[in-house]
């Protein structure tokens, strides 16, 4: 008796969880929306929290970001204007990938500078040493002279 | 030349140094608002204290005012309460509130208990306008000068230190460029 009663309650309480379910997931016509909206929010990011976009985080200012999303989804935004109203309220900052502009340049330009230097440097070096072994292969004929000398000595202190 | 070449990484490291130690002290949830030099968005919402009233941007006009956002959930608010009183009372602030994301009645009690520093209430149950304002935490508070442009904002607990040193200056150039 018991059980059945067990039962009837895990019964009773399935519905609840299916409906709490689908409360989290926003409805969509077909998936290709959804992708989208998936998108959009995991390139969003949560002002409050520094470091999480508004698809991971719990903070509520992320939950109503992610509800104006979706609304601006179902009256026919384009990701451009979603994004662009979410950064006229709470600034570029919101941007995982921010435009191109006269702030956001040294952050796009970095990875280049940063490689320019490098291949200076490895060119640099590699020049330097082409230099260096050309000068190690032109020795006079005197300095020829002591190195068999000294490779001869070796030899022979070697063998003894 | 040769010898230039090897301070090179000294260079760098200090100037790194120099970067660096900048940032040091920056709080990184410090975040300037988009809305600095435009209108405080459009709304149209209910006074806290009479619900048939409508507000809408015209409470901005004629006067400097701070726009402060507070709910009765948040306990930060309740900290700054006593210094918005202070500015309201002894150094006659116009502050407007902006009860955000709260209940009417909690809100209502609390004003009633702590006493209301707010010449008026924008009463946002659910959060809209402090979303167009780009609220992220509250408690938060803006300059708005008489126009109803938003000119600052300060993201955090306001106190003696703050108004003295952020916003005091602001409302009054502000007040004396009307």
């Amino acid at each position: 008796m018991a059980r059945l009663f067990a039962l009837c309650l895990l019964l009773a309480m399935l519905p609840l969880t299916v409906s709490a379910d689908e409360a989290n997931v926003q409805g969509f016509d077909n998936l290709a929306e959804e992708q989208r909206y998936r998108d959009l929010i995991s390139e969003l990011r949560c002002p409050k929290c520094q470091n999480q976009n508004i698809a991971d985080s719990n903070a509520p200012i992320s939950k109503d970001m992610r509800d104006a999303v979706y609304l601006m989804m179902q009256d026919g935004a384009s990701d451009d204007a979603i994004v662009s109203s979410l950064v006229d309220r709470f600034g570029e900052f919101v941007r995982y990938n921010p435009e191109v502009d006269r702030r956001t340049f040294l952050l796009w330009a970095t990875p280049a500078i940063a490689v320019g230097i490098g291949l200076l440097v490895v060119g640099g070096i590699v020049i330097r040493s082409r230099r260096r072994g050309e000068q190690g292969a032109s020795l006079t004929a005197e300095e020829q002279a002591r190195v068999n000398q000294l490779l001869a000595g070796e030899d022979r202190n070697n063998r003894s | 030349m040769k010898r230039l070449f090897l301070f090179l990484p000294v260079i760098l490291v200090i100037v790194l140094g120099v970067v660096l130690f900048a940032g040091i002290g920056k709080d990184p949830n410090h975040l300037d608002s988009a809305l600095i030099g435009k209108p405080v968005p459009a709304f149209n919402l209910s006074d806290l204290a009479d619900a048939e009233r409508q507000l809408d941007g015209e409470v901005f006009r004629g006067e400097v005012s701070l726009l402060n956002v507070w709910g009765t959930w948040c306990p930060a608010c309740r900290d700054e309460h006593d210094d918005l009183l202070w500015l309201a009372e002894d150094k006659g602030v116009r502050i407007i509130g902006l009860n955000y994301k709260d209940n009417r009645e909690d809100a209502l009690v609390w004003l009633e208990r702590l006493g209301d520093p707010y010449a008026v209430t924008i009463y946002d149950p659910r959060g809209t306008l402090g979303f167009d304002l780009g609220v992220y935490g509250a408690p938060e508070t803006y300059v708005i000068d008489a126009e109803g442009i938003v000119r600052h904002r300060h993201v955090g607990v306001v106190n003696e230190k703050v108004w003295k040193e952020d916003l005091e200056p602001l409302v009054t150039r502000y007040r004396e460029g009307a």
